[in-house]
Protein backbone atom coordinates (compact mmCIF):
# COMPACT_ATOMS: atom_id res chain seq x y z
CA UNK A 1 0.00 0.00 0.00
CA UNK A 2 3.18 2.40 0.98
CA UNK A 3 4.78 1.59 -2.21
CA UNK A 4 1.78 2.05 -3.89
CA UNK A 5 1.37 5.08 -2.55
CA UNK A 6 4.86 6.23 -3.63
CA UNK A 7 4.92 5.37 -7.17
CA UNK A 8 1.79 7.76 -7.38
CA UNK A 9 3.78 10.84 -5.30
CA UNK A 10 6.24 9.90 -7.89
CA UNK A 11 4.33 10.14 -11.27
CA UNK A 12 2.55 12.98 -9.81
CA UNK A 13 5.84 14.94 -9.49
CA UNK A 14 6.82 13.99 -13.61
CA UNK A 15 3.72 15.10 -14.31
CA UNK A 16 3.59 18.16 -13.01
CA UNK A 17 6.94 19.19 -12.86
CA UNK A 18 7.50 18.80 -16.47
CA UNK A 19 5.50 20.54 -19.57
CA UNK A 20 5.34 16.84 -21.87
CA UNK A 21 5.49 13.29 -20.19
CA UNK A 22 5.22 10.64 -21.70
CA UNK A 23 5.18 6.89 -19.65
CA UNK A 24 6.11 4.75 -22.70
CA UNK A 25 8.15 0.74 -22.90
CA UNK A 26 12.04 1.53 -23.71
CA UNK A 27 12.91 4.87 -24.74
CA UNK A 28 12.49 7.22 -27.09
CA UNK A 29 15.85 6.16 -28.74
CA UNK A 30 15.43 2.13 -27.83
CA UNK A 31 11.61 2.24 -27.85
CA UNK A 32 10.47 -1.69 -26.73
CA UNK A 33 6.60 -1.87 -28.14
CA UNK A 34 5.77 -0.30 -31.29
CA UNK A 35 2.94 1.84 -29.73
CA UNK A 36 5.50 3.37 -27.71
CA UNK A 37 7.60 4.35 -30.86
CA UNK A 38 4.64 5.15 -32.82
CA UNK A 39 3.81 8.03 -30.38
CA UNK A 40 7.21 9.19 -29.38
CA UNK A 41 7.83 9.43 -33.04
CA UNK A 42 4.83 11.24 -33.59
CA UNK A 43 6.26 14.07 -30.60
CA UNK A 44 9.24 14.04 -32.25
CA UNK A 45 8.11 14.51 -35.76
CA UNK A 46 6.27 18.22 -34.02
CA UNK A 47 9.77 19.03 -32.48
CA UNK A 48 7.96 18.74 -29.22
CA UNK A 49 10.47 18.64 -25.95
CA UNK A 50 9.28 15.69 -24.08
CA UNK A 51 10.65 14.05 -20.55
CA UNK A 52 10.53 10.19 -21.40
CA UNK A 53 9.74 7.61 -18.65
CA UNK A 54 10.42 4.41 -19.20
CA UNK A 55 8.47 1.98 -16.79
CA UNK A 56 10.19 -1.13 -17.76
CA UNK A 57 12.90 0.15 -15.52
CA UNK A 58 10.66 0.23 -12.79
CA UNK A 59 7.62 -2.40 -12.34
CA UNK A 60 5.67 0.10 -9.10
CA UNK A 61 5.68 2.24 -12.16
CA UNK A 62 4.13 0.01 -14.58
CA UNK A 63 1.26 -0.45 -12.72
CA UNK A 64 1.08 2.92 -10.76
CA UNK A 65 0.35 4.56 -13.96
CA UNK A 66 -2.37 2.15 -14.84
CA UNK A 67 -4.15 3.25 -11.52
CA UNK A 68 -3.42 6.65 -11.83
CA UNK A 69 -5.35 7.10 -14.81
CA UNK A 70 -7.72 4.80 -14.97
CA UNK A 71 -6.15 3.66 -18.10
CA UNK A 72 -5.29 0.06 -18.94
CA UNK A 73 -2.74 0.42 -21.43
CA UNK A 74 1.25 2.13 -22.03
CA UNK A 75 2.03 4.67 -23.41
CA UNK A 76 0.24 7.42 -21.71
CA UNK A 77 1.26 11.32 -23.08
CA UNK A 78 0.33 14.40 -19.97
CA UNK A 79 0.41 17.78 -21.43
CA UNK A 80 1.20 20.38 -18.51
CA UNK A 81 -0.10 17.47 -15.75
CA UNK A 82 -3.35 16.58 -18.17
CA UNK A 83 -3.71 12.87 -19.60
CA UNK A 84 -3.70 13.35 -23.03
CA UNK A 85 -4.36 9.54 -23.95
CA UNK A 86 -2.88 6.76 -25.33
CA UNK A 87 -1.50 5.98 -28.52
CA UNK A 88 -4.95 5.80 -30.52
CA UNK A 89 -6.01 8.90 -29.29
CA UNK A 90 -2.92 11.04 -29.41
CA UNK A 91 -2.49 9.72 -33.08
CA UNK A 92 -6.05 10.63 -34.13
CA UNK A 93 -5.71 14.07 -32.52
CA UNK A 94 -2.15 14.52 -34.30
CA UNK A 95 -3.95 13.68 -37.80
CA UNK A 96 -6.59 16.09 -37.00
CA UNK A 97 -4.34 18.73 -36.19
CA UNK A 98 -5.37 18.62 -32.20
CA UNK A 99 -2.48 17.80 -30.65
CA UNK A 100 -0.57 21.02 -32.31
CA UNK A 101 -3.75 23.20 -31.16
CA UNK A 102 -3.37 21.69 -27.47
CA UNK A 103 0.46 22.21 -27.21
CA UNK A 104 0.04 25.31 -28.40
CA UNK A 105 -2.92 26.55 -26.00
CA UNK A 106 -0.70 25.32 -23.54
CA UNK A 107 1.90 26.99 -24.21
CA UNK A 108 4.52 24.53 -25.12
CA UNK A 109 6.92 25.12 -27.92
CA UNK A 110 7.01 22.75 -30.65
CA UNK A 111 9.58 22.99 -33.92
CA UNK A 112 12.00 25.51 -34.13
CA UNK A 113 10.94 27.74 -31.18
CA UNK A 114 11.66 24.98 -28.44
CA UNK A 115 15.26 24.63 -30.29
CA UNK A 116 15.76 28.82 -30.12
CA UNK A 117 14.56 28.88 -26.15
CA UNK A 118 17.12 25.95 -25.37
CA UNK A 119 19.85 27.86 -26.31
CA UNK A 120 19.10 30.66 -24.16
CA UNK B 1 0.21 -27.81 -44.24
CA UNK B 2 0.94 -24.11 -44.25
CA UNK B 3 -2.96 -23.26 -45.76
CA UNK B 4 -4.44 -25.22 -42.46
CA UNK B 5 -2.43 -22.75 -40.34
CA UNK B 6 -3.62 -19.73 -41.85
CA UNK B 7 -7.41 -21.87 -41.73
CA UNK B 8 -7.46 -22.22 -38.17
CA UNK B 9 -5.93 -18.54 -37.42
CA UNK B 10 -8.89 -16.89 -39.35
CA UNK B 11 -11.06 -19.28 -37.75
CA UNK B 12 -9.67 -18.06 -33.71
CA UNK B 13 -9.64 -14.23 -35.07
CA UNK B 14 -13.45 -14.54 -36.08
CA UNK B 15 -14.10 -16.22 -32.93
CA UNK B 16 -12.17 -13.39 -30.93
CA UNK B 17 -13.74 -10.73 -33.11
CA UNK B 18 -16.85 -11.63 -32.41
CA UNK B 19 -16.42 -11.71 -28.46
CA UNK B 20 -14.55 -8.43 -28.69
CA UNK B 21 -18.04 -7.33 -30.39
CA UNK B 22 -20.34 -9.29 -27.73
CA UNK B 23 -17.95 -7.88 -24.90
CA UNK B 24 -18.59 -4.22 -26.05
CA UNK B 25 -22.17 -4.44 -27.08
CA UNK B 26 -22.94 -5.96 -23.64
CA UNK B 27 -22.17 -2.52 -22.32
CA UNK B 28 -23.10 0.12 -24.76
CA UNK B 29 -26.18 -1.53 -26.51
CA UNK B 30 -26.48 0.90 -29.40
CA UNK B 31 -22.70 0.63 -30.41
CA UNK B 32 -21.65 -0.13 -33.98
CA UNK B 33 -18.53 -2.07 -33.97
CA UNK B 34 -16.39 -2.41 -36.73
CA UNK B 35 -13.02 -5.22 -36.01
CA UNK B 36 -10.28 -5.22 -38.19
CA UNK B 37 -7.33 -7.75 -38.25
CA UNK B 38 -4.62 -5.31 -38.95
CA UNK B 39 -2.02 -7.78 -39.59
CA UNK B 40 -3.64 -10.47 -40.67
CA UNK B 41 -2.16 -12.09 -37.66
CA UNK B 42 -5.48 -12.69 -35.07
CA UNK B 43 -3.58 -10.33 -32.50
CA UNK B 44 -3.33 -6.97 -33.99
CA UNK B 45 -7.09 -5.65 -34.23
CA UNK B 46 -8.49 -2.04 -34.82
CA UNK B 47 -12.04 -1.40 -33.39
CA UNK B 48 -14.22 1.35 -34.82
CA UNK B 49 -17.05 1.77 -32.43
CA UNK B 50 -19.42 4.50 -32.51
CA UNK B 51 -22.48 5.24 -30.10
CA UNK B 52 -24.58 7.87 -28.48
CA UNK B 53 -23.07 7.48 -25.30
CA UNK B 54 -19.86 8.84 -26.52
CA UNK B 55 -21.61 12.46 -27.17
CA UNK B 56 -20.61 15.20 -24.20
CA UNK B 57 -17.34 12.61 -23.30
CA UNK B 58 -13.90 13.40 -23.78
CA UNK B 59 -11.66 11.01 -26.14
CA UNK B 60 -10.46 9.74 -23.06
CA UNK B 61 -13.63 9.23 -21.14
CA UNK B 62 -15.12 7.32 -24.48
CA UNK B 63 -11.92 4.87 -24.36
CA UNK B 64 -12.77 4.30 -20.85
CA UNK B 65 -16.21 3.18 -21.64
CA UNK B 66 -14.56 0.99 -23.96
CA UNK B 67 -12.10 -0.37 -21.85
CA UNK B 68 -14.47 -1.19 -18.80
CA UNK B 69 -16.43 -3.27 -21.43
CA UNK B 70 -13.85 -5.17 -22.59
CA UNK B 71 -12.68 -5.89 -18.42
CA UNK B 72 -9.39 -6.42 -17.10
CA UNK B 73 -8.31 -7.95 -21.16
CA UNK B 74 -7.06 -4.73 -22.37
CA UNK B 75 -3.24 -4.63 -21.67
CA UNK B 76 -3.19 -8.75 -21.65
CA UNK B 77 -4.84 -11.11 -23.65
CA UNK B 78 -5.77 -7.79 -25.78
CA UNK B 79 -2.86 -6.19 -25.98
CA UNK B 80 -2.96 -4.73 -29.13
CA UNK B 81 -6.72 -3.49 -30.17
CA UNK B 82 -6.39 0.29 -31.35
CA UNK B 83 -9.54 1.96 -30.45
CA UNK B 84 -10.95 4.46 -32.33
CA UNK B 85 -14.67 6.29 -31.27
CA UNK B 86 -17.35 8.20 -32.42
CA UNK B 87 -20.65 9.32 -32.13
CA UNK B 88 -23.10 8.45 -34.84
CA UNK B 89 -23.06 11.85 -36.28
CA UNK B 90 -18.98 12.04 -37.18
CA UNK B 91 -19.61 8.59 -38.61
CA UNK B 92 -19.02 9.26 -42.42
Amino acid sequence: MNENNAALGKIKEYVEGNNVVLFMKGTPDFPQCGFSSAISQTLKNLGVDFSAINVLEDDMLRQGIKDFTDWPTIPQLFIKGEFVGGCDIVREMAEKGELQSLLKEKGVNCGSEASENKTQ
Amino acid sequence: MVTKIYEGEKLRMAIESEKIKELIKESIPDAEVTIEDLKGDGDHYAAIISSREFQDLSRVQQHQLVYKALGNRMGNELHALSIQTKTPETTE
